[in-house]
C-alpha cells in the first residue's frame, strides 16, 4: 500500500455536536415563545419576527461579503440573534424598528468586535437597549390590538392587583416573546435536555432574584407577588435564553454561579428600586460587562494543584 | 455511594464491540523484525549484537543505556540483517536492530526461578529490569524505575490500571478474561515489594465480567481489592485513576509515588509475572487490530518487532479503504502515514478508520460554550490555553496552568467549533518542556 494516510495530532475523533447544531436547537427552543407571541399579538408580531431575522442574517452576509470574509450565516447564530431581538420588541412596533435593531445587533455589537464569539455583549440585548434609548416611545408602548394599558409588571409596581394565571400562560401585554412563561419554559426544557444549557446560571439567577424580592419587595413571602415577578417581564426569557448566551457569560463553572447571583441582585434592584418596572435587559448587559472580572476571580484550580506536595 | 470517578471526561462511541469477543490469537511473524532502540522513556538501549550475528528467540540484543532505560530482546531466531534507522509510529526515524526471521523460533533456555515469595525485593526488581519491562499502556516508562521509589515503605497502594478507557481497545479486556490469574499473581509480586501497600484492581464498570472474575480470584487475598470505576474517558489516565481509586490528587510535577501510589497497566503486570515466575523477558504484547476498515477485527498476541502490514493481513486485510490509521486508541494514539512500522512495547492497538473527523470538520470561531471547561479532567480552561498557545504567550500559558494539561484530547473531542485545542496546547507544552531542559 503506497497511498499515504491522513495524519494529524491526537485526538482523531470528534463529537457530532457543532456550532450550527447548537444554534439550530436554540432557534427551535425559541419557537414556542415565538409561536405564542404570534398567536397572542397577531400578524404584526409575525412580520416583526420575519423582518428582524432577515435583517440580522442579511447584515452578517453583506458585511462578510464586503470585507471578503468567509460567510458564516450557515451557523445560524444570526438567526438566533434576530429571533431573540424580535421577541424583545413590543408587538405594535413598526417593521423598520426590527430592521434597525437587526443591523445594530449584528454590525455594531457583533461584527465590529470580531464576529461570532468575540462580542462582549449579547447582540440582541445590546440592540434592544439601543432601541429603548433611541426610540423610547415606540419601545415602551405596549398598546396593541389585543391589549391596552400598562404591562402587568408596571401594574404590579404601581401597586395594582394582577392576574398571575394569565401571566403564566402569557395572555397579557408585553414584548412579543416574553409574556408566556409556559412557552419559554418548554423551550428551556428542550435546551436543558439537549445539554445545550444547564441550570447553573438560570437557577442561581432566579433563586437570587426571588430572595431579593422576598427581602426587599415589601411583600415578604407573598406567593402571588413573587409569582407575578417571576412570570412578568423578561425574567424567564432573559434567564434561560439571554443570560445563558455562551459568548457573553463566564466560561468558568464557579463564575457562572457568581454571574447568576449578580444578575439576580441587579434585576431586583432595577425592578424594585428603579424608575422602570423592568430591568432584566440592563441587568444582563451590565452582567456581560463584568464577565472578564468574574472569570479572572473564579479561574479554576487545576487538578492536583494547591495541595501540599506529599 | 457515588460511583468512583473524577470530574470532567467524555463518553465517545467506544467501538469495543468490534473486537471484544474475539479471543487472543497468536501471530507468527513472516518478514523481518525491527527493534527500535528507543521504545521507552529514557536513554536508548545499546546494541550488543552485530550485523551477521545469529540470534535466538529470547536473546538479549540491546542492553539498557542507563538507569532509566530498558534492554531489548529478540523475539524470533534468525540473523541480524542491519542496524540502521527505521521509521516508528511517531513518524521519527529511530536507530533499530533488524533481524531476518529464520522461521525456526529456536529459543534460549530461560533461567529457572525460585518462588517469588523466597526472592528478595532486590532480586525481583532485578528480574523486572533485566526483562526490559516498560509501561505498556503507552507511556513506556521503565517499570523497574517505577518499582524502586525513594521511600518504598511510603507506598500504600499498588494500582493495576484495568480501566482501558480508550475507545476501540480491547487488549486489556481480553487479557483479564483469558489470563486473570497472571494479572493477580503479577500484582502480588509487585505488592511483595511494598510492605505497607494494598493492591487495587481498578476496572471500568463496562467490564462487569472482568470485575466478577477478578473478585472471585482475589476473594482470599486480603491485600487486594477490586474497584469498579465509572465508565468514562479518560478514567485510565494515571492522575484520574489514582483519584478515583484512592481519592488522592497529584499534579503534573508529582509522581504517583508522591501520593503513595504505584500504577501499572494490565499488560505490564502480566509481563512482571512472566519475568519473575517464568524467567521470560518482555517479548510480546496484545494488540487490538480494529476499526471499520478492517475485515475481521481481532486481538492478537504479537511478537515485538512485527511489521504492522502483517497484523493487517492477519485481521483479514481491509474491507474498505482506510482513510486514517492510528497506532493506539483514537483519543491519544499516533496517526501513521505508512504501515511499514514495527510493533513496539507500547503499541496497544492498530485502528483503521474509513473516515477522518479531523479533516472532515473545519475549525471555526470559538463560541465560548464552555464544554471544554466542563470536560477537562485537568480542570483547566482549554479554550484560553489554546488561545495563548496560538499566540505563543508563554507567560499567560504558564500562569493559567497550561502545563497541567494531560493531552487526553477531551476538549478537542467535545468542541462544537471543532477547534484544535489539544493540538495547540500539546505543541506549546512540548516547546515549554524543551525549553526547560536547556
Amino acid at each position: 500500500m503506497s497511498d499515504l494516510m491522513k495524519v494529524s495530532s491526537n485526538p482523531h475523533i470528534r463529537s457530532k455536536t457543532s456550532t450550527s447544531s447548537i444554534m439550530l436547537a436554540v432557534v427551535i427552543a425559541l419557537l414556542p415563545a415565538a409561536g405564542f407571541g404570534i398567536y397572542n399579538f397577531g400578524m404584526n408580531a409575525l412580520i416583526l419576527i420575519l423582518v428582524t431575522v432577515l435583517s440580522t442574517v442579511l447584515t452578517e452576509y453583506i458585511f462578510e461579503k464586503i470585507l471578503g470574509k468567509k460567510v458564516t450565516i450557515g451557523d445560524y447564530s444570526a438567526v438566533v440573534t434576530g429571533l431573540l431581538l424580535a421577541l424583545n420588541l413590543p408587538p405594535s412596533a413598526p417593521w423598520w424598528i426590527g430592521v434597525i435593531g437587526g443591523i445594530f445587533a449584528i454590525l455594531v455589537v457583533k461584527m465590529l468586535f470580531g464576529g461570532l464569539g468575540q462580542n462582549f455583549m449579547n447582540p440582541a440585548l445590546g440592540a434592544r437597549c439601543f432601541l429603548l434609548i433611541s426610540y423610547t416611545s415606540i419601545m415602551t408602548n405596549f398598546d396593541c390590538d389585543a391589549y391596552t394599558g400598562a404591562t402587568p409588571l408596571a401594574e404590579l409596581k404601581s401597586g395594582k392587583a394582577v392576574d398571575v394565571l394569565s401571566m403564566v400562560i402569557g395572555k397579557t401585554s408585553g414584548t412579543i416573546g416574553e409574556t408566556s412563561m409556559i412557552a419559554i419554559v418548554i423551550g428551556a426544557c428542550i435546551l436543558i435536555m439537549l445539554g445545550i444549557i444547564d441550570l447553573r446560571i438560570p437557577g442561581s439567577y432566579i433563586i437570587t432574584f426571588v430572595i431579593f424580592v422576598v427581602l426587599f419587595g415589601g411583600h415578604g413571602l407573598d406567593a402571588a407577588y413573587i409569582s407575578a415577578h417571576l412570570a412578568g417581564g423578561g425574567l424567564m426569557l432573559g434567564a434561560f435564553f439571554m443570560a445563558t448566551d455562551y459568548v457573553t457569560r463566564p466560561v468558568t463553572i464557579k463564575g457562572q454561579y457568581v454571574y447568576g447571583i449578580i444578575l439576580g441582585i441587579l434585576t431586583g434592584i432595577f425592578r424594585i428600586f428603579g424608575a422602570s418596572a423592568e430591568g432584566v435587559s440592563y441587568a444582563i448587559i451590565i452582567g456581560n460587562l463584568l464577565v472578564p472580572i468574574i472569570e479572572k476571580a473564579t479561574f479554576p484550580t487545576a487538578f492536583g494543584k494547591g495541595g501540599a506536595k506529599a | 455511594m457515588a460511583r468512583l470517578t473524577f470530574v470532567g471526561g467524555i463518553h465517545p462511541y467506544d467501538g469495543k464491540n468490534l473486537s471484544k469477543d474475539k479471543p487472543i490469537k497468536a501471530v507468527l511473524p513472516k518478514g523481518d523484525l525491527v527493534y527500535p532502540l528507543s521504545q521507552h522513556i529514557g536513554a536508548p538501549a545499546k546494541p550488543i549484537v552485530e550485523k551477521g550475528d545469529h540470534v535466538l528467540t529470547g536473546q538479549k540484543i540491546a542492553e539498557a543505556g542507563g538507569f532509566v532505560s530498558a534492554p531489548i530482546y529478540a523475539t524470533v531466531s534468525g540473523t541480524v540483517k542491519a542496524i540502521e534507522p527505521h521509521r516508528v509510529v511517531t513518524g521519527d526515524s529511530v536507530m533499530s536492530i533488524i533481524v531476518e526471521n529464520d522461521g525456526l523460533y529456536e529459543e534460549v533456555e530461560y533461567p529457572v526461578r525460585k518462588p517469588f515469595e523466597d526472592m528478595t525485593k532486590q532480586e525481583i526488581i532485578e528480574c523486572v529490569k533485566e526483562a526490559g519491562i516498560v509501561g505498556m499502556g503507552g507511556a513506556g516508562f521503565p517499570t523497574h524505575v517505577k518499582l524502586s521509589p525513594k521511600e518504598p515503605e511510603k507506598i500504600e497502594y499498588v494500582i493495576a490500571n484495568c480501566a482501558e478507557c480508550e475507545p476501540y481497545l480491547t487488549s486489556d479486556y481480553r487479557r483479564m478474561i483469558e489470563e486473570p490469574e497472571k494479572l493477580v499473581q503479577g500484582l502480588k509480586i509487585s505488592l511483595s515489594l511494598f510492605d505497607n501497600a494494598r493492591g487495587i484492581l481498578a476496572v471500568e464498570d463496562n467490564k462487569p465480567d472482568c470485575i466478577d472474575v477478578l473478585k472471585n480470584l482475589t476473594k482470599n487475598e486480603p491485600r487486594i481489592s477490586v474497584k469498579a470505576l465509572k465508565t468514562k474517558y479518560p478514567q485510565g489516565a494515571e492522575r484520574q485513576l489514582i483519584y478515583a481509586a484512592t481519592g488522592r490528587k497529584i499534579n503534573s510535577s508529582m509522581l504517583p509515588a508522591d501520593a503513595g501510589c504505584i500504577v501499572d497497566n494490565v499488560d505490564t503486570i502480566v509481563a512482571i509475572y512472566h519475568a519473575v515466575v517464568e524467567g521470560k523477558p518482555l517479548m510480546n504484547r496484545i494488540v487490538t487490530v480494529t476499526g471499520d476498515a478492517i475485515a475481521d477485527p481481532r486481538n492478537f498476541i504479537v511478537r515485538i518487532g512485527t511489521n504492522y502490514h502483517e497484523l493487517i493481513e492477519e485481521a483479514g486485510g481491509f474491507k474498505k479503504d482506510p482513510v486514517k490509521i492510528v497506532s493506539g486508541g483514537p483519543m491519544m494514539g499516533f496517526a501513521i502515514f505508512d504501515l511499514d512500522v514495527p510493533t513496539t512495547k507500547t503499541a496497544s492497538a492498530l485502528l483503521c478508520l474509513t473516515q477522518d473527523d479531523v479533516s472532515d470538520m473545519e475549525p471555526s470561531a470559538c463560541i465560548n460554550c464552555g464544554r471544554c471547561v466542563d470536560v477537562c479532567p485537568g480542570r483547566v480552561v482549554p479554550k484560553l490555553l489554546a488561545d495563548y498557545a496560538e499566540h505563543y504567550d508563554e507567560e499567560a500559558f504558564l500562569a493559567h496552568d497550561g502545563m497541567e494539561c494531560c493531552e487526553c484530547g477531551c476538549c478537542s473531542y467535545i468542541c462544537p467549533a471543532k477547534r484544535q485545542l489539544t493540538q495547540s496546547i500539546k505543541s506549546m507544552r512540548k516547546m515549554m518542556l524543551a525549553k526547560k531542559k536547556k
